[in-house]
C-alpha cells in the first residue's frame, strides 16, 4: 500500500483496487446534492429523460442557499420547484437560510474520506478537506447521478502538494490558497487532484482547510484532497463520524510536486480580474473600497469571523464603506452569536445578514455598481461577478478584509492585529 | 452522424470563464435558457447571440470554461449556433457538460495563437482534426474516449439515452482507453 496516492487509496477503497490516472471508471454515489442555481436545469434533464426520481433519497440533498429567500420572482419560482420536489420524493432539502451547500455537508460531516461526492455546484472540491472524493457537475450528470446512483469518472493525475515550514500567526488557509492559486495559474491544476501534504499541516485547522480545499477548483483540480491525519479524525469524530487515519504512501509516484514554504507568506490577494492574479497585501496598499464581504463557503466559518472580528472589535467601519457579514451556515450564525461575535460585528457597523451565497455571486444583498471596489473574502473575481462588469473585486482572508472595512482601503492587517495573535484555529 | 463543423472563428482570450459565458447575475434573474440567451458572452461581445452564424466557432487560449459548473454556459451556447469551441485548455467541467450538450470541444496548441476572428476554422472529430483554413494550420488531435463519442454523436446524454435506452455505461464499452 505505500506506494498508493492519496487519490488512488481513496478510489480503491470504492474500486476494490486501484484505477491508474487517465483511466475511465465507473462508480457509485455516496452523496447527490444541487443547489437553486443548479437544480431548474436538472429536473428539466429528469423529466426529458422519463427519469424524475431518486435512486436513495438518503443520499440527496437539495439546497436553497445562492439566492436566499428569494429576491426575485424567478427565484421563488425555482424554490417553490425545489420544496415540492423534496417532499414528493422524500429528500432533505435545506431551505433559505440553513447555509451554504459545502459548508452544511462538511460542518455535519455528511461525506467521509473516500466517498462520491457529485455536486452541482463547482466548489463541491470544498469537501477534499475531509478526504471526500467530491467534484463539482453540471446538471446533467448531476440528475443522471441523482436518478441512476453511478457516475463515470476519470482518474484524475495526481499532484503533490507539500506545505512546509511553520505557519506565522496571522496567516489564515486564505493566504496560502492563493499563493498556491498564484504558484499554480488558472489552469495549472485542469484535471489534476491535488494532494496537500507536509509538516505544515498539523497547524493547519480545518476551517483553513476547507478554504484550501475550496479553491483548489480555481486551478482547475478535480480534488484538493487533505489527509485524515490526527486533526481531521478529531475534527470529524467530534460531529459523529469514525474515520480511520489515512495518508499517501511514502513511495507514491506524482506527476508533479510544488513545494509552499509557509513560513515566509505574506498576507496574500488576488487582484481583478482573476483569482490567480495574486499579490502580496503590500502590493496593494492603499487601494480605495466601497465594499467589503467577510462570507462565502471559502471564508463564512467560525475561525473566519473571529480573525475579523479581532480587527472590528472596538473599532468602526468606515463611513462609506458597507461591510457585509454573512456567516456560511446557521450552524456558524449559531456559534457567533453565542460566542459574541456577530455583536462585535454589528457593534463595528457590519450589516450582518443570515447565510446565503449572496453577495459572492451579485445575486443579491450587496451588488457592486460601475466602477466601485470590494474586498471579498470569495474565491472569484472575475469582472462582473459580484455586479457591474466595471466594478473591481480584490480576494483576501477576512482580516485583511476587515481591516479594508476599518481603514477604508486596502492595508496590511498586521498594522492592526495584536501581536502573536494565531488565527487559525486548530 | 458525422462530427464535423466548419465555420468562422470568434477568437478570445485566455481564461475565459463560466461567468463571462452567461455571468450568474444574469442567470439568477431569468429562470429559461431562452431568456438567458441575450446575455450569452454579454461581458465580452455584447450582443453576441445576434451576430453569431449557426456553425460559428469559439477559439479561445488557455483554461476555457473555467469556474461556475453552470452547465447553462454550454447549453446557451449550442443554443445560440455556436458549432464547436477550440481552446488550448478547458477545464473540466465544462468539457464534461459540453460532451452531456453535445457541444464539440477540440484542444489545440498551435490553432488558437495562429487564428483572427474570421477565420474559417474546421473541427473533425472523427478524422481528429482541427484547422484554421484561412491562415492554413492544422493540428492532429488525440482520438475520443469512446463514450465522449458516442455521447457527442447522439447530440447529447439526452439524444443518447432518447436513442438508445439506457445510460452509455451500461453498455460494456467502459474500459480504460488510452
Ligand atoms: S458562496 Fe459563492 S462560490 Fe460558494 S457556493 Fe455560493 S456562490 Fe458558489
Amino acid at each position: 500500500m505505500d506506494e498508493l496516492t492519496l487519490t488512488e487509496a481513496l478510489l480503491s477503497m470504492k474500486l476494490g483496487n486501484p484505477p491508474s490516472p487517465g483511466e475511465h471508471v465507473v462508480v457509485d454515489v455516496d452523496l447527490v446534492y444541487l443547489h437553486d442555481g443548479t437544480f431548474t436545469l436538472a429536473l428539466e434533464v429528469l423529466r426529458r429523460l422519463g427519469a424524475e426520481r431518486v435512486f436513495d433519497r438518503r443520499k440527496v440533498l437539495l439546497f436553497i442557499d445562492h439566492a436566499a429567500p428569494a429576491p426575485h420572482l424567478a427565484a421563488a419560482t425555482t424554490h417553490l420547484a425545489m420544496r415540492r420536489f423534496a417532499r414528493k420524493h422524500g429528500v432533505k432539502l435545506y431551505d433559505a437560510g440553513a447555509g451554504i451547500s459545502h459548508q452544511v455537508v462538511a460542518e455535519e460531516a455528511l461525506a467521509g474520506p473516500g466517498d462520491v461526492v457529485v455536486g452541482a455546484d463547482s466548489h463541491t472540491v470544498t469537501l477534499g478537506a475531509l478526504g471526500a472524493l467530491a467534484t463539482g457537475f453540471g446538471s446533467t450528470d448531476a440528475a443522471v447521478a441523482m436518478a441512476s446512483g453511478r457516475i463515470w469518472l476519470r482518474v484524475p493525475e495526481p499532484v503533490k502538494i507539500v506545505l512546509s515550514g511553520e505557519p506565522p500567526g496571522w496567516v489564515m488557509g486564505k493566504d496560502i490558497a492563493l499563493a498556491l492559486l498564484g504558484a499554480l495559474g488558472a489552469d495549472g491544476a485542469i484535471y489534476s487532484s491535488l494532494e496537500i501534504r507536509g509538516p505544515a499541516l498539523k497547524a493547519i485547522s480545518m476551517d483553513s482547510r476547507l478554504t484550501i480545499a475550496n479553491m483548489g477548483v480555481e486551478a482547475g483540480a478535480k480534488y484538493t484532497l487533505f489527509p485524515v491525519d490526527e486533526v481531521a479524525r478529531a475534527w470529524m469524530e467530534a460531529r459523529g463520524r469514525k474515520v480511520k487515519p489515512l495518508s499517501p504512501g511514502v513511495r507514491a509516484r506524482y506527476s508533479d510536486e510544488l513545494v509552499l514554504d509557509v513560513s515566509g507568506l505574506e498576507p496574500m490577494v488576488a487582484k481583478p480580474p482573476r483569482p490567480d492574479n495574486v499579490a502580496s497585501v503590500s502590493e496593494v496598499d492603499g487601494v480605495e473600497v466601497d465594499q467589503v464581504f467577510i462570507g462565502s463557503c471559502t471564508n463564512g466559518r467560525v475561525e473566519d469571523f473571529h480573525a475579523a472580528a479581532r480587527i472590528l472589535r472596538g473599532r468602526r467601519v468606515r463611513d462609506g464603506v458597507r461591510c457585509i457579514a454573512v456567516p456560511a451556515s446557521r450552524r456558524v450564525y449559531m456559534e457567533l452569536l453565542r460566542d459574541g461575535t456577530l455583536e462585535v460585528l454589528a457593534a463595528a457597523g457590519c450589516i450582518v445578514a443570515h447565510s446565503t451565497c449572496g453577495p459572492c455571486i451579485g445575486a443579491h444583498l450587496g451588488l457592486l455598481a460601475e466602477g466601485e471596489v470590494a474586498v471579498s473574502t470569495s474565491n472569484r473575481n472575475m469582472p462582473g461577478r459580484m455586479g457591474h462588469r466595471e466594478s473591481k473585486v480584490y480576494l483576501a482572508n477576512p482580516a485583511t478584509a476587515a481591516a479594508a472595512a476599518v481603514t477604508g482601503r486596502i492595508i496590511d492587517p498586521r498594522t492592526l492585529l495584536p501581536r502573536g495573535v494565531r488565527l487559525m484555529e486548530v | 452522424m458525422a462530427l464535423r463543423v466548419r465555420g468562422r472563428a470568434w477568437r478570445l482570450g485566455d481564461g475565459i470563464s463560466t461567468d463571462h459565458i452567461i455571468s450568474g447575475k444574469f442567470k439568477y434573474q431569468k429562470a429559461r435558457l431562452e431568456e438567458m440567451l441575450p446575455y450569452l458572452l454579454h461581458e465580452i461581445i455584447p450582443d453576441f447571440y445576434r451576430k453569431v452564424k449557426p456553425g460559428d466557432v469559439i477559439v479561445a487560449g488557455k483554461g476555457f470554461g473555467y469556474g461556475s459548473s453552470r452547465e447553462h454556459a454550454a447549453r446557451l451556447l449550442k443554443m445560440a449556433g455556436v458549432g464547436a469551441v477550440v481552446a488550448m485548455s478547458v477545464h473540466r467541467i465544462f468539457y464534461r457538460n459540453a460532451v452531456n450538450v453535445g457541444l464539440y470541444i477540440a484542444i489545440s496548441k498551435n490553432v488558437p495563437p495562429a487564428t483572427e476572428t474570421g477565420d474559417i476554422i474546421i473541427v473533425d472529430l472523427d478524422k481528429g482534426i482541427v484547422g484554421n483554413e484561412t491562415k492554413g494550420i492544422y493540428e492532429r488531435l488525440p482520438p475520443l474516449h469512446p463514450i465522449v463519442k458516442e455521447l457527442l454523436e447522439a447530440g447529447g446524454l439526452e439524444g443518447y439515452v432518447a436513442s438508445r435506452g439506457k445510460l452509455p455505461w451500461e453498455a460494456d464499452n467502459l474500459t480504460s482507453h488510452p
